[in-house]
């Protein structure tokens, strides 16, 4: 292991991996340090998606410009990530909701993103298994470039691309502290050896609170225990990602044929349990048949559980900390780490390599959450 | 082309894993999320163990010290009605 670098990320998931490709692109020494291996955590457990469509003009925006580099990114990497571009169908259940839709399609339209809010009628147009009656749908808003891309594919394609720009990529490796001086920072320490470095990036997902407990910087994170379920492989039956807030399930089809989806567990609580329930399956069972009833004669193969580390807000922390030179935050993804990691890499990036800040990043820093007026993202599921 | 099929829900044969221990996936974990081992209805009661020998093989490392993937339930596939019908009785 190197034992000096210009920047040091703890974490190997995408949002890890992207930055050191991005960084390591630009000529910078990057050494990532993972804990167990890459996409082990929340990124390896997701739900694939990627959406534009958000109740706050900052995730809005940065999921817009996501999408435009994902459209790119297996170009880019050389290797074939499975982007593809089904839409989201987002539905709609009563009239308050349907206020908030109306509010949130017209700023994102604002922003140059094409949805629509749909009649009930034209709900099986977009995916024909949803029963429109069964889901107690009103309506549904569609953005038709929302998507899916493959985790495990893009993550190991961006590390094999920061691998070839000369970073260093060490898994099973464990962060023990972390050293600083005069308020900055000075070393990264694993229990394979000391790694000097100014720069640290903390893009360890639900552990990023423990990372920066080391510095005694408190991060307003709770891991909620999130479960998620696959089918056997079926012959393509739709290609939009079906959403409800309401419900709080989505599910989708993938391309390999498996439909894969996820609903919060009733009476889940905050922490680090990770036991899958039979809980979620039967209410998962319940509610994915009761919006397509053609998949009761379906087989469910596996399900497992991830974690979202959620915000106060329900929106990442991202950029320097205040109190120490040179310690960044990349975390605090609340489930939609994946779908905005293109973004995100890149504000780091110009943040790193340039001294560049934008007021997207600032919005972004910790630094908010001492102020009293924050705006919660609303729309969230799972 | 001869092929060994090492698992045959994701047909991914011997060659395969090989390959994919050659370009630096030399956790079962990584190799599972690589080429969709164990992610079939089997979930890996075939291909895990071969895996896992062919890790050795390219390796050194003894197949009792190679973690195994984790064991996700079900331990067969049930279908969605099944398990719907159950919280209807409720």
């Amino acid at each position: 292991m190197k034992s000096k670098a210009d920047v040091v990320i703890i974490g190997g998931g995408v949002n890890g991996c992207s930055l050191a490709y991005k960084l390591s692109k630009k000529g910078f020494n990057v050494v990532v340090v993972e804990k167990k291996y890459l996409t082990s955590g929340a990124t390896g457990a997701c739900g694939a998606g990627i959406r534009q469509q958000w109740s706050t003009r900052e995730n809005t925006s940065l999921a817009i410009q996501s999408v435009k580099m994902f459209e790119q990114l297996s170009h880019e990497l050389g290797q074939d990530i499975e982007f593809r571009q089904g839409g989201y169908l987002i539905a709609v259940h009563d009239e308050k909701e349907m206020n908030q839709a109306e509010k949130n399609v017209s700023m994102q339209r604002s922003l140059g993103l094409k949805v629509d809010i749909l009649q009930p009628e034209k709900i099986p147009d977009v995916v024909p298994i949803l029963d429109v009656k069964g889901m107690k749908a009103i309506g549904a808003t569609f953005c038709p470039t929302d998507g899916h891309a493959n985790p495990f594919k893009t993550t190991f394609a961006y590390a094999d691309a920061a691998r070839n720009f000369g970073a260093e990529i060490n898994t099973h490796t464990t962060v023990v502290n972390l050293k600083t001086s005069k308020k900055a920072l000075r070393a990264v320490i694993t229990d394979k050896g000391t790694i000097e470095t100014d720069v640290v990036v903390n893009a360890a997902g639900i552990a990023s609170k423990v990372i920066a407990e080391m510095v005694n910087i408190k991060l307003p994170l709770t891991p909620f225990r999130k479960e998620i379920m696959a089918t056997e492989r079926l012959q393509p039956l739709f290609e939009a990602m079906v959403i409800s807030f309401k419900d709080g399930i989505y599910f989708s089809q993938q391309k390999e044929g498996q439909i894969v989806g996820g609903i919060p567990i009733p009476e889940e609580k905050g922490g680090y349990k990770t036991m899958p329930t039979i809980a979620f399956l039967e209410h998962m069972a319940h509610t994915i048949t009761r919006y397509a009833p053609v998949l009761k004669h379906v087989n469910l193969l596996r399900h497992w559980t991830g974690f979202y580390d959620v915000t106060p807000d329900a929106r990442p922390i991202l950029g320097e900390v205040k109190e120490i030179k040179g310690f960044l935050q990349c975390n605090g993804f609340s489930g939609h780490g994946f779908m905005i990691s293109p973004m995100v890499s890149q504000l780091l990036t110009n943040f790193i390599a340039e001294g560049k800040t934008s007021e997207v990043l600032e919005s972004l820093t910790l630094e908010r959450f001492k102020g009293k007026n924050i705006e919660k993202e609303l729309s969230v599921v799972g | 082309m001869k092929r060994s099929i090492v698992c045959r829900c994701e047909d991914i044969s011997e060659e395969d894993v090989i390959q994919a221990i050659n370009e630096g996936y030399t956790d079962i974990e990584e190799l599972r999320k690589k080429l969709r081992i164990g992610m079939g209805p089997c979930q890996g009661r075939v291909c895990i163990q071969l895996v896992a020998r062919i890790l050795e093989n390219k390796t050194g490392k003894k197949v009792a010290t190679i973690p195994r993937p984790t064991v996700r339930p079900p331990l067969i596939p049930v279908s969605l009605g099944t398990l719907a019908s159950e919280k209807d009785e409720k």
